[in-house]
Order: C-alpha cells, then sequence, then structure tokens
C-alpha cells in the first residue's frame, strides 16, 4: 500500500486504507473469476483445433475458418486466404478480432481493471498502485481503438448470422430443417449483435457525435435506439460472452460425438 | 418502529492529525445521518465541525464518507442500516481536512475555473437564445449536478494519487467539458477552441479508466460515466486518434 493518496499528509489521518463494511470484494471477484474461467475455457478450444464442426454446425471460433487445415464446410464459413503454410489452430486468425472488440470495451476495461488490476478494487477502496497514468500512455492509451474492433465485430457477427443460416439444414445439407443447436445459434446470434450494437462507440458512430440532433431525426432515431441497448451493455457483454461459448460447447459435444443433435424436424 | 441507541464512530481532528471517536446517541424514526450528527452537536460535542445546508439533497453541502462510502449525510437514510450495527462518518478524504468532517474542497473550484465557459453565438443576443429540446436533453442531465463533489471523491484518480490533482480535472469537471460540447448553442469552436482536444490535452480525460465510481456515488443519479466521460472520449479518438475521421474532416467540412 503507498503512503500517499487517502493518507497523505493534509488528509484525515486515517490508517485503514477504506473504511468500507459491506462486501465490496464480491463483485470485483466474482468478476475475475468469470473472465478468468472463459479465458481458460475459450483458450483451450481455440488451440484445440479439433471438433469444431458437426455438420451443419460451425462453432463461432473458428468461423470464419481462413486457412487450409480447416475442416471442409460444405456451404460453409471456408475462406482459404492464409493458404497452407499456416500450420496451427485457424480459430486464432479469426479470434483477434472479437477478443480486441471486448478488451477494449469500455464496459471490460471497466471490469478488469477493478477484477484484475485492483484500479481501484471497488469504489473508495484504496488501490495498491503507487503510480497511475490512466489511458495516457502506450499501450494503454491504444483503448482509443476500440471503434476499430468495432468495426471488425459487425462483420464477424454478419458471419456468424451466415452461420445461424446455415443452421436450418440437416447433418445431410437440406434445407427446411431445425435441430436443438439452431435454437442454441439463434440466441448466441441475436446476443451477439444485441452486445455489438449496444457498444458506446456504435451509439457515438450513429448520432452521438452529432452536436444538433434535430437537423438528422433518422440519426436521433438510432442513437436512442442503442442508447437503450447501451443501458444493458454489461448484461448483454455477459450474456453474449457466456451463449457464444455455450455455442461453442454444444459443437463440441456433438462433434466428439458425446451426443446426438435432437433434430425437431 | 421506536427510537433506539446507536453507535457511532466520528472522526475528529484537523490537518495536524486526529481519529475516530466513540459515540452512543439516540435515533429516531424516520431520520437521517445528518440529524444524528446534529444531535451529536446539540447533546455531545457542541464544537464538532459540520458543513451542511438544505437537508434535502439539492445543496450537495453535507458530503461526507458514511461506513467508507461517499455520501450526502442528509439523504443517508439510518433505516439502511441495522439498529447492532456501528456507523462511521469521516471526512471526504480525498480532499484536504479542515477540522471534523469538514474539508478543504477548493480544488474543484480550481479545476472549475480551468473550464473555459460557455462561448456565445454571435450575433445572438442575451434573450435570443432558441434550440430544440432534443439539441439540450444531455447537456439538462449535466445540469442536475448539485456540486457535492462525491465523484470528485470517490475517483481514484486524484483520490489515491494526489500528484495527478494537477493534470485531472476529475470526473465533475469533465462532465461540464462535455455539456458545453454538447451545448447546441454553444460556439467555442468558431473561436478557435477545441473542446474535444482539450477534454483530453488540458483537462486529463485519457487519466479516466470508466471504472464508474463517480456514477455510482452520484446522489442525482446523474450518468456520468456513459452520457458525459465516454462520449467525451470518443469525441477526443475523433480528433486525436482516428485517421479516417481526420481525414474526412479535412475532406469536407461540414457543421453537424
Amino acid at each position: 500500500m503507498n503512503n500517499g493518496g487517502v493518507r497523505s499528509r493534509t488528509r484525515a489521518a486515517i490508517d485503514a486504507p477504506h473504511l468500507r463494511t459491506d462486501r465490496w470484494w464480491l463483485a470485483p471477484a466474482a468478476t475475475a473469476a468469470g473472465l478468468l474461467a472463459f479465458v481458460v475455457y475459450s483458450t483451450w478450444r481455440a488451440f484445440a483445433n479439433a471438433d469444431y464442426y458437426a455438420a451443419p454446425y460451425v462453432s463461432p471460433f473458428y468461423s470464419p475458418c481462413l486457412a487450409e487445415n480447416c475442416e471442409t464446410m460444405r456451404g460453409g464459413p471456408n475462406w482459404e486466404i492464409f493458404g497452407s503454410w499456416w500450420g496451427i489452430s485457424p480459430a486464432i486468425l479469426i479470434l483477434i478480432f472479437p477478443l480486441g472488440f471486448r478488451l477494449t470495451c469500455y464496459y471490460y476495461r471497466k471490469a478488469y481493471y477493478r477484477g484484475f488490476w485492483a484500479s481501484p478494487p471497488a469504489c473508495a477502496v484504496a488501490e495498491p498502485h503507487k503510480k497511475y497514468t490512466g489511458e495516457t500512455r502506450f499501450p494503454l492509451v491504444l483503448q482509443n481503438i476500440h471503434r476499430y474492433f468495432f468495426y471488425a465485430a459487425i462483420l464477424v457477427a454478419g458471419i456468424l448470422s451466415y452461420d445461424t443460416v446455415l443452421s436450418f439444414r440437416d447433418e445431410h445439407y437440406a434445407w427446411g430443417h431445425m435441430g436443438l443447436g439452431t435454437l442454441v445459434f439463434l440466441a448466441n446470434i441475436v446476443l451477439i449483435w444485441a452486445y455489438t450494437i449496444s457498444c458506446h462507440s456504435c451509439r457515438h458512430i450513429v448520432g452521438g457525435k452529432l452536436k444538433h440532433f434535430s437537423r438528422h431525426p433518422v440519426r436521433y432515431r438510432m442513437w436512442q435506439f442503442v442508447g437503450k441497448l447501451n443501458a444493458r451493455h454489461m448484461l448483454l457483454a455477459w450474456a453474449s460472452l457466456v451463449s457464444v461459448a455455450l455455442a461453442d460447447f454444444y459443437v463440441y459435444l456433438v462433434a466428439s460425438g458425446v451426443f446426438d443433435d435432437p433434430r425437431f424436424f | 418502529m421506536s427510537g433506539y441507541t446507536a453507535h457511532f464512530k466520528v472522526w475528529r481532528g484537523d490537518g495536524q492529525g486526529g481519529g475516530l471517536e466513540d459515540f452512543k446517541v439516540e435515533v429516531n424514526d424516520g431520520e437521517v445521518v445528518l440529524d444524528i450528527i446534529h444531535r451529536l452537536q446539540a447533546t455531545q460535542v457542541p464544537d464538532l465541525a459540520v458543513r451542511w445546508n438544505c437537508k434535502a439533497g439539492k445543496c450537495g453541502s453535507c458530503s461526507a464518507e458514511i461506513n467508507g462510502r461517499p455520501r450526502l449525510m442528509c439523504m443517508t437514510r439510518m433505516s439502511v442500516y441495522d439498529r447492532d450495527e456501528t456507523i462511521t462518518v469521516t471526512p471526504l478524504r480525498a480532499f484536504p481536512v479542515v477540522r471534523d468532517l469538514v474539508t478543504d474542497v477548493g480544488f474543484n473550484y480550481r479545476k472549475a475555473r480551468e473550464v473555459p465557459s460557455f462561448v456565445p453565438p454571435a450575433g445572438v443576443g442575451p434573450g435570443e437564445y432558441r434550440m430544440f429540446q432534443e439539441d439540450v436533453d444531455r447537456p439538462q442531465e449535466f445540469r442536475k449536478c448539485i456540486e457535492c463533489f462525491l465523484c470528485q471523491d470517490t475517483c481514484h484518480v486524484v483520490r489515491d494519487h494526489e500528484e495527478n490533482k494537477t493534470a485531472f480535472a476529475g470526473p465533475r469537471f469533465l462532465m461540464r467539458v462535455a455539456e458545453l460540447d454538447m451545448h447546441p448553442l454553444d460556439a467555442a469552436a468558431e473561436t478557435g477552441l477545441d473542446r474535444k482536444k482539450t477534454a483530453q490535452d488540458e483537462h486529463g480525460l485519457g487519466y479516466c479508466n470508466i471504472t464508474k465510481c463517480c456514477t455510482e456515488v452520484c446522489p442525482e443519479g446523474i450518468k456520468i460515466t456513459d452520457n458525459a466521460l465516454i462520449p467525451l472520449k470518443e469525441r477526443a479518438v475523433d480528433r486525436k486518434y482516428d485517421p479516417l475521421v481526420w481525414l474526412g474532416s479535412k475532406i469536407r467540412r461540414r457543421s453537424s
């Protein structure tokens, strides 16, 4: 603990770094545990390079599949722009974009600054760092490129929407069928879009940057709509994080033969 | 329900030193923490220093920290605490203490003076200002601020790092910059003052790591982070970190 901050010479002489009596540690601890669980799971799945395709479902971690070593997915998101020289899991090529989107997201920044970096751990609880420069210097100044990851996230969400449409086929690629996996994919894509659209950068781009809403009625409406979603950005961030992991896990279970996808019609 | 005796710990002292003192004090139905502090003054410690005024959550005077959380004493009901709970009241811990529960909040007034004020539009006289409600909705939310400085107190950028007080204006005054930059009639840009750029360069917007404590403690419920600080960060990105927006602004100069 530093001797400055709340224990600076001019401030009220109180030794304790904070006097909170509630369970202030619970929220950052739960956040850190949740994020850590996702990091462990997604790292395993991203590097596994196996069990990511079970017709007609492709794991969202491997879509689009950009290398030659991808499994062939009939009518699916194969796009071999990286050719044969790419030897490791093709998931790495695409996960950089959603990872960057979430890492620079204004909600996740709050979550991991509090949960992992204790900066601050909770409101009015002294942080353990002697110096603090926030997002003024490299590397954290790069948080300012969030909007570019937002553009990439739009493309990724578009491709995952295409995958969801493909899930209306059966295992023989015939159209007009649905299984439990289709519902999992539908729920996932709705949450992915809701999280992506509710982004603070999106809110700025569609209308927040304007000075006069009255001169741009359509953008004003769009800004209001995104604003309503934006108020639930945290909820959507967690819901979509869980749903994307569940969608991947569902494909893993089907692809690895743990169970057969129940078909509705 | 009936009255009971509560256990209070109240910080007493001044810039030279001090500490928490224990008190047993009567509490009645419907009372708030400020009532109890006043009862202490009236019955046990007549020289207890406390700043207060309206007792209605509108003047922003009675800011303090209650059980370690920055709050208005007049808006903190005793009923939210268990009867056997010890209630600790200290002065704001981000500012120099003057005496007992009174702190020197001059830092905030210095920062207020650093924000260039509203620039009236050319050719429009007082009383002739006309604007659409949808254009002033955003700045009006920020005008609810009662300047209690709880957000300034809880912000770790200055609370935990005294040295940042020079560079960082704090959430209240970054919100003021946002308010002016979003104001439909502010003509600062026409005079060469780019508030989006100065927010980052002169008022320390980059220090904010959007951990939302300012929003959590605001007694007026202003969404400081989501509606002021993050939009201001995005505006600063337009000016300083987004080459496409910069290029677009060079190609077509159009007022928005």
